[in-house]
C-alpha cells in the first residue's frame, strides 16, 4: 500500500477503503419512512379527534359499531403479527419451508382482516351511514380505510417476497426486505390498536 | 366517484374525462401567444437535440444517472427553468396592479389573473425554491462527507422525476384547462368543489402529491446519508455546517411533508369523493385544513431557508479564510430553529379567533425564534472579524443577504405581535415580508451557492463582470419592488387585488413595478452569466479543483469529481477537513488505486414517474381509465424493479488510474 505516495498518506487514508456493504442504511431509512407514515395516521387521528363528534343529525358510533365483529377483526390482525413473528423466527433458523408456510398463514390472516373491515364497512353502507353522510364518518371511514389500504398493500407486498424468496432463496437482500416488511406489519398493528382504542372502544362511551 | 358526476357542472365522457376543446385557452390571447412561443421553443430545443443525436447522452447520461452530483445538477436546472415561468407570473402582476387605476381594468381579467397570482407562489416555492435547495443538498452533501454516492441511489433519481412530473403538470395547466385560483395554499371553501368545480384546484393536488413523493424520499435518503456514510474520523461535531443544515432540513421534510400529504388527501376526498372534512355543512371545519396546511407550511419556509445558512456559512468562512467562528453555538441555533419551527403555525392566523392566551403562546414562540437567528448573524459578523475577506460574488451574495435577511427579520417580529396582525393580516405588509426573507435568505443564498459551487460542478469559475451586474441589479431591484409594497400595507392595502380605487397609491405601484423590471434585467444578466462563463470556459478553468482556498472535503477532489468522488476516502480529523489536510502538507497519492464499488443506473425512477403524471393527467380530467391504468402500471413497474438484484458493479481499476493520472498531470501543469 506506500507505493510512491505522499509521507501523509497513512494519516489521511485507511489502508483499506471502509465499505458500506449495500443495505446498510436500508433498516434506518425503512424507519424514517414509517415515521413519516406514522405522522400521516397522527394527522388522520388529530382530523377524527376534531370531526368524531360532529354527526350532523345522523347516526354516530354507539349506533353503528358492532363491537363483537370489531374484536374478532382486532384478533385477525393479532394474530397475523404473532405468526410473522413465527416466520422471522423461522428466517432466522434458515428455515426456508417453515418461513413460507409462515408468511402464507399471515397473508390469510391479512385477507380475513380486510374482508371482515370490507363486511363492515358495506353494511354501514347498507345503513346509510355513508361518508358523505357527516364530518365523523368522513372522518372515520378515512382513517380506518386509509389503514385497510395499507394492510392490502402489505399483502400484495407479501405475495412479492414469497416469491422472491422462493426464486432466491434467504439471500441477504431478501432478508432485508423480510424485515422492513416486518417492521410494515407489526406497524400497522399498532395503528390499529390506537384505532380500536380511540375510534372504536371510545366511540362507545360517547 | 358518482357523487363527483352528480357535483361537477361538466359532462364527462368516458374517453375524455371533463377534457374538451373548449377546455384549452384559446380566447386568451396572452396565453396562446405564450404557448406559441414556447411550443416553437421546445420544438426548436427537440429538434437539436435530435439533430445533434444526444438523446442517447441524455438517456444514458443524465436522465437514468443515479449520480448524485447529475442528480442535483438537474434539480438546479429545473429549479432555474422554473423561475424563469415564476417570474414571468411575478412581473404579470406588477405591471397589472402598476396600470389597474382610475377605472381601468387593466390587462388581465379576473380569472387569468387569480391563476397568475396562484400559480407564481405554487411554483416559486415547490419547483423553484425546493428544487434548488434539493439539488444543492444532493450535489454538496456526499462530497463534503467524503462519500461516493447517497444512501439510496435509485430512489434519489426517482426522487428527482416525481418532483419534474409534478412541476409538468403545473406547466401543462398553463395551456390545457387552467390553475386554481384560490391562493397558493387553496383554502377551503374556496377550494372546495363547490366554489372551484373546474380543474385548477385538481392540477394543484396532483402536481404537489407527486412532487410531495420525491420530496419526502429524497429526505429520508439524505437523512440516512448523513447519519450513516460520513469518512472516517467525521464525528457529528466535525461534520461542515452545510451538512448540519441539510441534516436539519430533511429531518424538517421527513417530519412535515407527510401532513401536507394528509391535508391535500382529505381535500381531494372532498372533491372527488364528497365527504365532509373541510365544508360549511355537515359538520366540516375549514379553518382545520389551514391549521393543518399551516403545520406543514411553517417548517417549509425553515427546509427552504436551513441549507442557506449553510451555505452562508460556509461561503462566510472560506472567503474570510478563516474558522467558522462559533461552530457549535452554530450548531445548536440550527437545532433550535428546528424545534421551534414546528411551535409557531398559528402565527399565520392570528385573526382565526382563538383567544389570547393562545395567540400570545404563538406569538411570543415566532420572536424566540429571532434569537437563534440572530446568533447566526453574529457569527457569520465575528467570523468576518479580523478575517481576510475577499469580495468574490458568494461572499457579496452573502452580504446582500445579512442586510437584507434582517430588515425581513425585524419586519416578522413586527407580525408576529397579535394586536399588529390584526392590522396587518393579508395586507402587502405581510406579502413585502415573506419576500424580504425569501428572495433575501433562500434566492441570494441560492446565487451565493451556484457562484460557489459552480466551479466544482464543472471545472470554470464563473465569469464575474456580468455576475456583478445581476448582483447589484437584483439587490437594488428586490429594494425597488418591496419596500414600496411595506409602505402600502401599513396604509391597509391588501394582498392579491386586481384593480384600485386610491389614485394616490399608484405611484408606489409604478416604484414596485420598477422593481421588478430592475429584477428582471437581474435574471437576463445571470443568463448571460452563465452563457459568457460556458463561452470563455477556458479562460475561467480551473485545475486544482479548490480556486476559492476552501476548507472542507469538496475541494480535496477534482472539479468536476469523477463519478466516485474520492479515489481514496480521507480521513477526517478536524471540523474544516481540508483546510487540515492542506495545512500539514497532504500529498494526494497517486498510487495503488482498487476497483470502486458503484450503483448502476436504472430508467425506472423515469418511467415512474411518467405513469405518475399520467395518473395524475387522469384524476385531473376524471379520464378514469387512464388513471386505473398508470395505476396498475405504477404497481407492476414497482414491483418489476424489485426482481432486479443486480444494481452495482465496479468501475475496473484502470478507469480509476486513468482518470487520476490525468489529473496527476493537470495539477504538475497547474504548479508549473
Amino acid at each position: 500500500m506506500s507505493g510512491m505516495a505522499g509521507m501523509n498518506r497513512e494519516l489521511f487514508h485507511l489502508p483499506e477503503e471502509p465499505h458500506h456493504p449495500e443495505g446498510s442504511s436500508t433498516m434506518l431509512g425503512f424507519w424514517m419512512y414509517l415515521m413519516s407514515d406514522c405522522l400521516i395516521f397522527a394527522m388522520l387521528f388529530a382530523t377524527y379527534g376534531v370531526l368524531g363528534t360532529s354527526y350532523a343529525g345522523g347516526p354516530g358510533p354507539r349506533e353503528l359499531f358492532d363491537l363483537p365483529l370489531v374484536a374478532l377483526n382486532t384478533s385477525m390482525l393479532l394474530f397475523s403479527s404473532i405468526t410473522y413473528g413465527f416466520a422471522m423466527l423461522s428466517m432466522t433458523e434458515r428455515r426456508q419451508g417453515a418461513m413460507l408456510a409462515w408468511l402464507a398463514v399471515t397473508g390469510l390472516f391479512g385477507l380475513a382482516f380486510l374482508s371482515i373491515e370490507l363486511y363492515e364497512f358495506a353494511h354501514l353502507i347498507h345503513e346509510g351511514a355513508v361518508p358523505q353522510r357527516s364530518a365523523f364518518l368522513s372522518s372515520f371511514f378515512t382513517l380506518v380505510g386509509t389503514h385497510g389500504l395499507h394492510v392490502l398493500f402489505g399483502t400484495i407486498w407479501l405475495v412479492v417476497l414469497m416469491v422472491q424468496v422462493r426464486l432466491k432463496g434467504l439471500i441477504p437482500a431478501n432478508c432485508r426486505r423480510l424485515m422492513c416488511l416486518s417492521l410494515f406489519w407489526h406497524f400497522l398493528d399498532v395503528i390499529w390498536i390506537g384505532v380500536f382504542t380511540f375510534v372504536y372502544l371510545m366511540g362507545m362511551l360517547r | 366517484m358518482a357523487s363527483s358526476m352528480t357535483v361537477s357542472p361538466f359532462t364527462v365522457s368516458p374517453l375524455f374525462g371533463r377534457f374538451t376543446l373548449e377546455s384549452l385557452p384559446l380566447h386568451e390571447p396572452i396565453v396562446v401567444g405564450t404557448f406559441i412561443v414556447v411550443a416553437l421553443g421546445g420544438a426548436a430545443l427537440l429538434a437539436a437535440l435530435t439533430k445533434f443525436k444526444l438523446w442517447g447522452y441524455l438517456w444514458k447520461e443524465w436522465f437514468t444517472s443515479v449520480d448524485h452530483k447529475k442528480i442535483g445538477i438537474m434539480y438546479m436546472i429545473l429549479g432555474i427553468v422554473m423561475l424563469l415561468r415564476g417570474f414571468s407570473d411575478a412581473i404579470m402582476m406588477r405591471l397589472q396592479q402598476a396600470i389597474a387605476f382610475g377605472g381601468s381594468e387593466g390587462y388581465l381579467n379576473a380569472h387569468h389573473y387569480d391563476q397568475v397570482f396562484t400559480a407564481h407562489g405554487v411554483i416559486m416555492i415547490f419547483f423553484v425554491a425546493m428544487p434548488i435547495v434539493t439539488g444543492l443538498m444532493n450535489y454538496v452533501v456526499p462530497l463534503q462527507i467524503g462519500a461516493r454516492d447517497v444512501s439510496f441511489p435509485f430512489l434519489n433519481n426517482f426522487s428527482f422525476w416525481m418532483t419534474a412530473s409534478g412541476a409538468v403538470l403545473v406547466m401543462m395547466s398553463l395551456f390545457v384547462g387552467e390553475f386554481a385560483q384560490t391562493g397558493w395554499l387553496a383554502m377551503p371553501p374556496l377550494s372546495g368543489i363547490a366554489a372551484s368545480p373546474g380543474v385548477g384546484v385538481d392540477y394543484y393536488i396532483w402536481a404537489l402529491q407527486i412532487a410531495g413523493v420525491g420530496t419526502l424520499l429524497s429526505g429520508v435518503n439524505l437523512i440516512a446519508t448523513i447519519v450513516k456514510m460520513r469518512a472516517p474520523g467525521m464525528s457529528m461535531m466535525k461534520m461542515p455546517i452545510f451538512c448540519w443544515t441539510a441534516l436539519c432540513t430533511n429531518i424538517l421534510i421527513v417530519a412535515a411533508f407527510p401532513v401536507l400529504t394528509a391535508v391535500l388527501a382529505l381535500l381531494s376526498l372532498d372533491r372527488y369523493a364528497g365527504t365532509a372534512f373541510f365544508t360549511n355543512t355537515l359538520g366540516g371545519n375549514p379553518m382545520m385544513y389551514v391549521n393543518l396546511i399551516w403545520i406543514w407550511g411553517h417548517p417549509e419556509v425553515y427546509i427552504l431557508i436551513l441549507p442557506m445558512f449553510g451555505v452562508f456559512s460556509e461561503v462566510t468562512s472560506t472567503f474570510s479564510s478563516k474558522r467558522l467562528f462559533g461552530y457549535t453555538s452554530m450548531v445548536y441555533a440550527t437545532l433550535v430553529i428546528t424545534i421551534l419551527a414546528y411551535l409557531v403555525w398559528l402565527h399565520h392566523f392570528f385573526t382565526m379567533g382563538s383567544g389570547a392566551s393562545v395567540n400570545s403562546f404563538f406569538g411570543i414562540t415566532t420572536m424566540i425564534i429571532s434569537i437563534p437567528t440572530g446568533a447566526k448573524i453574529f457569527n457569520w459578523l465575528f467570523t468576518m472579524y479580523r478575517g481576510r475577506v475577499r469580495f468574490e460574488l458568494p461572499m457579496m451574495w452573502t452580504v446582500a443577504f445579512m442586510i437584507t435577511f434582517t430588515l425581513g427579520g425585524m419586519t416578522g417580529v413586527l407580525l408576529a405581535v397579535p394586536p399588529a396582525d390584526f392590522v396587518l393580516h393579508n395586507s402587502l405588509f405581510l406579502v413585502a415580508h415573506f419576500h424580504n426573507v425569501i428572495i433575501g435568505g433562500v434566492l441570494f443564498g441560492a446565487f451565493a451557492a451556484i457562484n460557489y459551487w459552480w466551479p466544482k460542478a464543472f471545472g470554470f469559475k464563473l465569469e464575474t463582470v456580468w455576475g456583478k451586474r445581476s448582483f447589484w441589479l437584483w439587490v437594488s431591484g428586490f429594494y425597488f419592488a418591496f419596500v414600496p409594497l411595506y409602505v402600502l400595507g401599513l396604509m391597509g392595502v391588501t394582498r392579491r387585488l386586481r384593480t384600485f380605487d386610491d389614485p394616490s397609491l399608484q405611484i408606489w405601484f409604478i416604484i414596485a413595478g420598477f422593481g421588478a423590471f430592475l429584477i428582471a434585467l437581474g435574471i437576463a444578466a445571470m443568463l448571460i452569466q452563465f452563457y459568457v462563463s460556458i463561452r470563455d470556459r477556458e479562460q475561467l478553468r480551473d485545475v486544482t479543483g479548490d480556486p476559492w482556498n476552501g476548507r472542507t472535503l469538496e475541494w480535496a477532489t477534482s472539479s468536476p469529481p469523477p463519478d466516485y468522488n474520492f479515489a481514496f476516502t480521507p480521513v477526517v480529523h478536524d471540523g474544516d477537513a481540508w483546510a487540515d489536510m492542506k495545512a500539514r502538507g497532504y500529498q494526494r497519492p497517486t498510487s495503488g488505486y482498487r476497483p470502486i464499488h458503484m450503483p448502476s443506473n436504472t430508467g425506472t425512477g423515469v418511467i415512474l414517474a411518467a405513469l405518475s403524471a399520467a395518473f395524475g393527467t387522469g384524476m385531473i380530467w376524471y379520464v378514469w381509465w387512464l388513471a386505473a391504468v398508470s395505476f396498475v402500471g405504477i404497481l407492476a413497474v414497482a414491483i418489476g424493479h424489485t426482481f432486479n438484484y443486480r444494481r452495482d458493479f465496479y468501475i475496473p481499476v484502470e478507469d480509476v488510474t486513468r482518470h487520476e493520472d490525468a489529473r496527476t498531470t493537470a495539477l504538475m501543469g497547474a504548479v508549473a
